[in-house]
């Protein structure tokens, strides 16, 4: 019976040195301890957080990127095809410029050719109603330094005209 | 996903260590075990001589003493000195045990301050006038001596002051590294800090929930340490018994009877002496069961820890005493690895009371300050 029955020796003991343990602990180790593991455990959740803040952030920013990027590629090209468009417009609208004042330098040359045959024709005219005259003088003056052929010549004539 | 990750690595560092702490204690555990069984069979040795009686080898084992006896017989033996210290009518007494000169039978008479004391199988007699020994009745009541109050350090007390003096070097070691810096501690400071966060996070968080759990996180992890470390020591060879003393679990057992009273709020209380919500002829009923089962809760928890101390003490004596009711050495071929076998089960059983004795009083706490949102 003495294994199942308190002493109280061992009883006051036993309360009195868990009471003062409990005290003794609880001030100087339990406290600190679970305040310090509290705090770092805090500072772990934050970190974590703050990381996973940082990574959204970046991944935003990397959007932002590739948004910006795709602007850019997008305003390249609309830049490109521009001047392409212009380099396409500068060239016809010079080509056809060109032909223009090519067609009108031709045309403003056969003008001048014109004009120039037409003289030429008219000098040639002029010349060649000259000669004839010249020739014709020396030929009057041949046949007239004969009286038979004077003679002859005005029969001729006189012949060839008839009065109407 | 990256935090659950996280979470992992935790855990797994945690169940890492605790397998770490676990081997450790069972390395040393096994490196103390030679010991135990050698200063055993030792002190068996001479008993043998007289009529070796295993009942009377066991409950001297597993019982307290005045003296811290580590090995040798009568006068030879190495026995640690332990203050006897006793109130009388006539005042507080106190001399070292020593003076008994090892007599645990009554006949060696101490005087001091007109007073006759004998130890009677580490109980302590105040003789009367003219006795030279205790006497006993067919009752086993003293007959010519009394029992004065015994508040004697004896073998237990000194090895609950031992575990005192280890909680404080660990766990203000633990607060100190705390006090110094703010990253986790290293070594036995993290096995440590791991077993105070496994009370925390296993034990007071789910029992008694976010709210209020910090209240009882110094009596929860006190009587934790407090029952776990005294149990390991108690598993040493030369150690005393103290888990596996009724007096002492009384005591730890009122503390949570204590707790429980102290903080039980309203609701405990309605639910405890009126039930709500049943029949009015069936609360009287229920009010007589529910205060026997205030009571039986900490009853409960300390016959089971003293019972369960007790008992696994018992047997690897039993099976040490095998050797010597058979009286052959051959037995202990048999009995010693059988003795071996049942220590490495006590290292779990150790912890395994530890665990569930802060469990239940956690429970029993939690009960007693729940918010009851229904009714």
């Amino acid at each position: 019976m003495d294994l199942i029955t308190p002493e109280i020796g061992l009883f006051f003991w036993q309360t009195i040195v868990f009471l003062v343990l409990i005290f003794l602990m609880a001030k100087f180790a339990w406290k600190p301890i679970l305040g310090a593991v509290k705090n770092r455990e805090d500072s772990i959740n934050d970190a974590l957080a703050s990381a996973e803040n940082a990574r959204k952030e970046m991944q935003n920013l990397q959007a932002d990127n590739d948004k910006l990027l795709k602007q850019a590629r997008a305003e390249r090209d609309a830049i490109l095809k521009e001047a392409r468009e212009l380099k396409e417009k500068v060239v016809s609208e010079a080509t056809g410029e060109a032909q223009e004042k090519a067609d009108k330098i031709v045309a403003q040359a056969q003008a001048i050719i014109q004009n120039e045959k037409n003289a030429a024709m008219a000098d040639i005219k002029n010349q060649v109603a000259a000669l004839s005259i010249q020739i014709a003088e020396k030929v009057v003056r041949e046949e007239l330094s004969n009286k038979d052929r004077q003679q002859k010549l005005v029969e001729d004539m006189l012949a060839d005209v008839t009065l109407k | 996903m990256h935090r659950n990750f996280e979470a992992t690595i935790i855990k797994f560092n945690r169940t890492m260590i605790a397998q770490k702490s676990y081997k450790i204690i069972v390395t040393i555990a096994l490196a103390l075990l030679p010991m135990l069984v050698i200063s055993q069979e030792h002190g068996e040795a001479q008993e043998s001589k007289k009529k070796f009686n295993a009942t009377d080898m066991i409950m001297h084992h597993i019982g307290d003493s005045h003296g811290w006896h580590f090995f040798g017989e009568g006068e030879n033996s190495f026995t640690l000195p332990l203050p006897v210290i006793l109130y009388t009518e006539n005042g507080v007494v106190s001399f070292m045990s020593s003076e008994f000169h090892h007599d645990t039978e009554g006949h060696h008479v101490v005087e001091k301050d007109g007073m006759r004391f004998v130890n009677y199988h580490e109980k302590i007699y105040q003789l009367n006038e003219g006795a030279d020994t205790v006497e006993f009745d067919a009752e086993h009541h003293p007959v010519n001596a009394s029992r004065p109050w015994d508040f004697s350090v004896t073998k237990n007390v000194a090895a609950m002051f031992l575990t005192v003096v280890l909680m404080l070097l660990f766990f203000f070691s633990l607060s100190k590294h705390h006090k110094k810096n703010t990253h986790a501690p290293k070594g036995f400071n993290n096995i440590l800090e791991t077993l105070v966060l496994f009370v925390r996070d296993e034990i007071a968080v789910p029992q008694i929930g976010e709210k209020k759990y910090m209240k009882f996180m110094p009596f929860l992890l006190t009587v934790f340490f407090f029952i776990w470390i005294t149990n390991l020591l108690g598993l040493l060879p030369g150690a005393a018994n103290v888990t596996g003393n009724i007096a002492v679990t009384v005591s730890l057992g009122l503390f949570t009877l204590a707790l429980i009273l102290i903080n039980g709020n309203k609701d405990f209380w309605q639910h405890t002496f009126w039930m709500p919500g049943i029949p009015t002829f069936v609360k009287p009923i229920l009010m007589v069961v529910e205060v026997i089962g205030l009571i039986i809760k900490p009853v409960a928890l300390m016959i089971r820890l003293f019972a369960n101390i007790t008992a696994g003490h018992i047997i690897i004596l039993s099976l040490i005493g095998l050797i010597f009711i058979l009286e052959s050495t051959g037995v202990a071929g048999i009995s010693v690895p059988f003795a071996l076998f049942i220590t490495i089960l006590e290292l779990l059983v150790a912890f395994l009371q530890a665990f569930i004795f802060t469990m239940l009083s956690a429970l029993f706490i939690g009960m007693a300050v729940a918010e009851h949102e229904h009714h």
